[in-house]
């Protein structure tokens, strides 16, 4: 089938078998790597990227679902060279270990800041629901997130 | 240069996070191969079985399909068994093949293996397999495994039995006769999942004209597995290259040596020069890769009038499941080892049993043996409180060795190397603010609101270890390459999975050369790139891989003088003193860049020195080490739905000198958070056929953010003189300490209902069922 999704800003046109999954083709045809299967069953969230802006697992969804969308993995948080608040607040506040979770955990953060800019440690963790992390215990990743919301904060401010 | 702060004792942020946080790094499925098949396996859906055909002449027509391997395969070609490191005395051991020979002992055991040129043809291709079983019945339960008349699960051993192991000093029927009482509990630590959150993988690749196979794994023991592997495959051991790239977990579930991992170099030999790869999935994960804990027995304690421990009788059983994997059987000698905790006393008698089930086989998990010792002993001192009417914490005082009592000799024989165990007790309190907490419970429990407040203080065998206790050796190795330009490369045989070594060891080597973090780069992980090394476990990596890095930059540190004073005109090399990254003498002084660089371009060297600037070392360390704490927990039970809510988490750890806090903390959260998981809501359950019920994330629960509560976390720190770096280790001590706080404090909000004991995990329906039977 013909598949045809902007990703990370770039445009991209091609034949896709109709059973390739969103995840396989961000992975194994545009080799956009950073993107990792942790279960293939929605449960782990480590496959989380943004689509339409929104955070969504990219295991559970065919890749000729996301036909005519917008999708940003990781790899496309940075923005000319500059980390996203969010990618810095994790590495400040020691938000990952292995780092296997840590792309999705920080997609789902992204998103859960763009809608609410100011979330409470409860609206964190409740957020993070759909990620597991086996290394972390969590609490340095909400602090990397509140870290995210701070920062947001003082840069709209600062305008 | 000037004086800076040292790095040592920072809370500085990781140099790894950069790659990881942008999706950067190149885990096992990340890499790319051109020409690249995938490796499907065919598991038993059987827990117990005779398998009377095995037919793969449709699958092996498949379109596209490469190759299909069965047992008869491996055996043409002489390939081994998959090895065990831990046959202990008198223990019988089966013959472990890489697939199954005639007969399935677990569910998810590999029966064969399918090459083909997608990883959808190949899982195809599995389904074309016509295997033909012959169902036996299957033991799970291991106490029903030791009855006469149970399934054998292997028939030649003639027993589940595989061994019995024990540990003991002083009189124990005579503290038991002297006794103004006995405690005692039967305890159950449930089997449990480790669940990194990548799953195992492994790509295999051979050319045959030189005979190099190179085998890409998510491995914890890269070095280890590059010496299995070799014998098992019949290669030189240096024809044979390992790599662990960036690991996404471990919790020593790859502290192993794996069926996968052989089949796939087999394969990778046959269908060469092709790469394969196979990519473990999450069901194959909790089927097929390593469980742990899985012991139940029963603890008995002797205590006089004062609430003094007189002596400890522990006799258990340890479910090995079908095999006994790389380390599974000296699991439960660790806890026999450990039985006595932080605590003194007279006498010890620990007996285990280790027993053959038709389950996934038992090792090493986070903590591996140390968890159930503290568990049992500190759930028993609540049980000794609370029957003696003595506070807990008292209790807990009243047993353990004084400051000065150090190095410590246990009932078991260990020597503890230092500690205060009482330091780290009442500051736990303090933090948490006991009395003040009592009080509050108290009030809320008289407006029946259920309030728990649980202790637990442990000490923990870490720094693994003595070589002399550890199968494959305990020393570890680092090569310090001085570059020409003075840039430091370290090369460390401690292969890390998340640990954050890169930056810790950065550390030191920033401190001790006095260079900045961004010129130091640490390698690990590739046997082709690293000296031999032994691998992460045992929280070992600083302790005993730290230590091998700082020998190495002493002989650099030691070689560079006779050059630098040479350099400087100096008389004599020990005219020269090194700090803060330059060699002076008198007014003169060089830097350690231009030293590096002089070392290399060698134009002007001294008599007898050897051009180039590096060195390797390795460090055996004379004992473990031991590291302790108490984690003081307080929760809610909810009266309606026996949900646990946590109110605070109190942790006090000494893990010696900590190089990097921020780290240290991190392990802390990560080790109590599986702690939240093995008290709260993990359990891997096998039905009475030997099907794994909890083989999904969706029926197995590790733990979410909304599930741990914020942990409050502080250190004491006592050094220890079995290394010279003063630490101790961390990776396992929250898994360890917070179990059983996590439990006693959900015990003690059912005081109400004269609740004593439960089993893990405290699901919110075990507690709600007792409320019923014992509400008041």
């Amino acid at each position: 089938m013909k598949l045809a999704l902007t990703v990370n800003g770039g445009r991209h046109e091609q034949e896709v078998e109709p059973r390739l999954l969103l995840v396989q083709y961000l992975r194994d045809v545009l080799g956009l790597t950073g993107t990792h299967v942790g279960c293939e069953t929605g449960l782990c969230g480590s496959c989380t990227v943004m689509l339409d802006g929104m955070a969504i697992k990219s295991c559970m969804m065919l890749a000729v679902q996301a036909n005519g969308s917008s999708v940003q993995t990781i790899e496309g948080l940075a923005r000319d060279g500059k980390l996203d608040p969010v990618q810095e607040g994790f590495w400040e506040r020691h938000g990952l270990q292995c780092g296997y979770c840590t792309s999705g955990m920080i997609i789902t953060a992204r998103a859960l800041l763009d809608r609410n800019h100011r979330p409470t440690e409860a609206e964190i963790r409740e957020a993070l629901g759909g990620n597991l992390c086996r290394c972390t215990g969590y609490q340095h990743i909400v602090e990397a997130v509140q870290y995210a919301a701070r920062k947001t904060q003082s840069s709209v401010q600062g305008r | 240069m000037s004086e800076r702060e040292p790095y040592v004792g920072r809370r500085i942020k990781r140099t790894e996070d950069p790659r990881l946080i942008q999706g950067l790094g190149r885990y096992v499925d990340d890499l790319r191969f051109a020409d690249l098949h995938h490796v499907s396996i065919l598991r038993s859906p059987h827990a117990h079985a005779k398998v009377t055909s095995l037919d793969a002449s449709k699958a092996r027509s498949a379109s596209g399909v490469l190759a299909v391997v069965t047992v008869d395969d491996l055996d043409r070609a002489n390939v081994g068994d998959v090895p065990c490191g831990a046959v202990l005395s008198g223990m019988k051991k089966p013959t472990h093949r890489p697939l199954a020979r005639r007969k399935v002992r677990f569910a998810g055991e590999p029966l064969a293996a399918v090459v083909a040129p997608s990883l959808a043809a190949a899982r195809d291709a599995i389904d074309l397999i016509a295997v033909e079983y012959d169902p036996l019945s299957a033991v799970i339960d291991p106490e029903a495994a030791l009855k006469p008349g149970a399934p054998l699960v292997h028939e030649e051993l003639e027993t589940n039995r595989a061994f019995d192991w024990s540990v003991s000093s002083g009189d124990i029927e005579a503290a038991f006769k002297s006794a103004a009482r006995v405690a005692s509990q039967r305890i159950v630590h449930q089997r449990l999942i480790p669940c990194s959150i990548e799953p195992r993988g492994v790509v295999a690749q051979y050319f045959p004209g030189d005979r190099q196979l190179t085998l890409y794994t998510s491995t914890q023991i890269p070095h280890l597995v590059r010496t299995m592997l070799a014998g098992v495959i019949g290669l030189p051991e240096n024809h044979v290259r390992v790599v662990a790239p960036e690991v996404g977990g471990g919790f020593g579930s790859k502290l192993n040596f794996y069926a996968e991992e052989i089949l796939l170099a087999f394969l990778a030999m046959q269908l060469a020069p092709r790469p394969l790869k196979w990519i473990e999935t999450r069901p194959e994960n909790f089927a097929a890769t390593i469980h742990g804990r899985g012991q139940v027995g029963t603890i008995e304690a002797a205590v006089n009038r004062d609430g003094r421990i007189l002596g400890v009788r522990y006799r258990s059983i340890q479910d090995l499941g079908a095999y006994p994997q790389l380390l599974g059987p000296a699991i439960p000698t660790l806890t026999g080892l450990m039985a006595a905790g932080c605590y003194k006393m007279d006498s010890i008698l620990v007996e285990v049993t280790g027993v053959y089930t038709n389950q996934m086989s038992t090792d090493a998990y986070r903590g591996a043996g140390r968890p159930e010792a503290t568990y049992q002993i500190e759930r028993l001192m609540d049980i000794i409180a609370d029957e003696m009417h003595i506070d807990p914490a008292d209790l807990r005082r009243r047993n353990m060795p004084h400051p000065e009592e150090f190095p410590f000799k246990t009932a078991t024989g260990l020597t503890y190397d230092s500690g205060n165990y009482r330091k780290a007790l009442d500051r736990a309190l303090e933090i948490a603010g006991i009395e003040k907490l009592r009080e509050e419970q108290r009030t809320l429990r008289d407006q029946g609101r259920l309030i728990g407040i649980g202790i637990s203080s442990y000490a923990e065998i870490c720094a693994l270890g003595p070589s002399a206790a550890v199968p494959a050796g305990g020393w570890e190795s680092a090569t310090v390459r001085v570059e020409p330009t003075g840039k430091v490369t370290i090369l460390t045989g401690a292969s890390p999975h998340g640990q954050g070594e890169e930056t810790t060891f950065a550390q030191l080597a920033a401190d001790f050369f006095g260079i900045s973090l961004e010129d130091i780069l640490v390698k690990h992980g590739d046997t082709a790139e690293v000296q031999y090394g032994i691998g992460t476990f045992g929280s070992r990596n600083m302790a005993v891989g730290g230590t091998a890095l700082l020998r190495a930059m002493e002989r650099v540190r030691d070689k560079a003088k006779p050059l630098a004073a040479h350099l400087l005109g100096a008389a004599s090399p020990d005219a020269v003193t090194f700090s803060g990254g330059t060699f002076s003498a008198g007014d003169q002084s060089i830097s350690f860049a231009e030293v590096a660089n002089a070392a290399h371009r060698a134009a002007s060297i001294p008599d007898g020195f050897e051009p180039g600037l590096s060195a390797t070392a390795s460090f055996e360390p004379k004992n473990f080490t031991f590291p302790f704490g108490t984690h003081v927990c307080v929760v809610e039970v909810d009266r309606e739905t026996g949900d646990v809510t946590f109110l605070r988490y109190v942790a006090v750890d000494d893990c010696g000198k900590a190089i990097n806090p921020l780290l240290v903390d991190g392990q802390i959260h990560g080790g109590i958070a599986q702690s939240i998981g093995q008290a709260l809501y993990e359990e891997a359950i096998y039905d009475e056929a030997g099907q794994l019920v909890t083989g999904e994330l969706m029926d197995y629960a590790i733990p979410k953010a909304h599930q741990c509560p914020h942990f409050e976390t502080e250190r004491t720190e006592t050094p220890t003189d079995v290394n010279p770096l003063g630490v101790k280790g961390v990776g396992e001590a929250g898994t360890i300490g917070a179990t059983p706080a996590i439990v006693n404090a959900v015990i003690d909000a059912l005081e109400p209902f004269g609740v004593t004991h439960i089993d893990m995990p405290l699901k919110p329906e075990k507690i709600w069922r007792l409320m019923q039977k014992e509400g008041r």
